[in-house]
């Protein structure tokens, strides 16, 4: 996976979340998710619960503001993502200790390690670009998060 | 994580093992935290590197950068005062790191 727009579902795409805890936060991206057509057919909460189980075992706070929280779920044959931006900032746990405003969910099929460490990859790669995180913190759209997450 | 060579090293030089990575995940986000939480109680600079791609192995981020899957070949290289116990707590670390199955979750 060589850009983020691989596997970011455009339409769940969150430049102001409304939510300002790690839980809320989450279960706010996973409802994106649903309403653009991904896991209809599941509880949010079952999703919400992983990912959070998940961040108990240690957050996914990557510093600088940013987070990368995930799950395994069954219900996609694809890895599938959505971006979040929080103008107020989000406790995390970070490595850093620093509040989150970007985040990345990530739904992992159960069967697909590779994908997984490939996503994290072009993550981790593309937000080391203090460039690209200051323009993505910027974006006040979708479709301006959408573009550069093609580049 | 298995050890698959022995050390090379020099007397004061950098000590460094290739081991390989078992964990049907790979080097997902866990395995690579515990890692760095390790090896950043010690003194000695942790270097890992796959295909000629070195990171800190003290920030579990960059050890990210690898994307090592199962079967992929990882060089831990440690230099400093401590940097044989660190090693030998690195490979030991990645060795015995299991998923928790009853989490089942890709970390």
């Amino acid at each position: 996976m060589a850009r983020m727009s691989e596997f970011v579902v455009r339409d769940a795409i969150l430049t102001d979340l409304k939510e300002t805890t790690k839980e809320g936060v989450i279960r706010e991206m996973v409802e994106s998710l649903q309403k653009a057509g991904y896991f209809s057919d599941t509880p949010t909460e079952d999703i919400v619960r992983s990912v959070l189980r998940r961040e108990q075992l240690g957050s996914t706070g990557i510093g600088r503001n940013i987070a990368i929280p995930h799950a395994k779920h069954a219900g996609t044959d694809r890895l599938v993502g959505t971006v979040a931006l929080s103008k107020a900032g989000v406790p995390f746990d970070s490595i850093d200790g620093q509040n989150v405003h970007v985040l990345v969910l990530l739904i992992s099929p159960q069967d697909r390690p590779g994908d997984h460490l490939r996503a994290l990859e072009n993550v981790v790669r593309f937000m080391r670009n203090e460039q690209f995180v200051n323009e993505l913190r910027q974006s006040q759209s979708q479709d301006e998060v959408w573009q550069l997450l093609q580049k | 994580m298995a050890a698959t060579g022995g050390s090379i090293s020099g007397s004061s030089g950098p000590l460094r093992r290739e081991v390989q990575v078992t964990n049907p995940q790979g080097l997902h986000v866990r395995p690579a935290a515990a890692f760095a939480e390790l090896a950043a109680r010690f003194e000695s600079r942790v270097t890992v590197s796959k295909d000629g791609q070195n990171v800190d192995g003290k920030f579990w981020p960059d050890l990210l950068l690898l994307a090592a899957e199962q079967g992929s070949k990882l060089i831990i290289e440690v230099d400093g005062p401590d940097a044989e116990p660190a090693l030998e707590a690195l490979c030991k670390v990645l060795a015995e790191f299991q998923d928790d199955d009853r989490i089942n979750e890709p970390n």
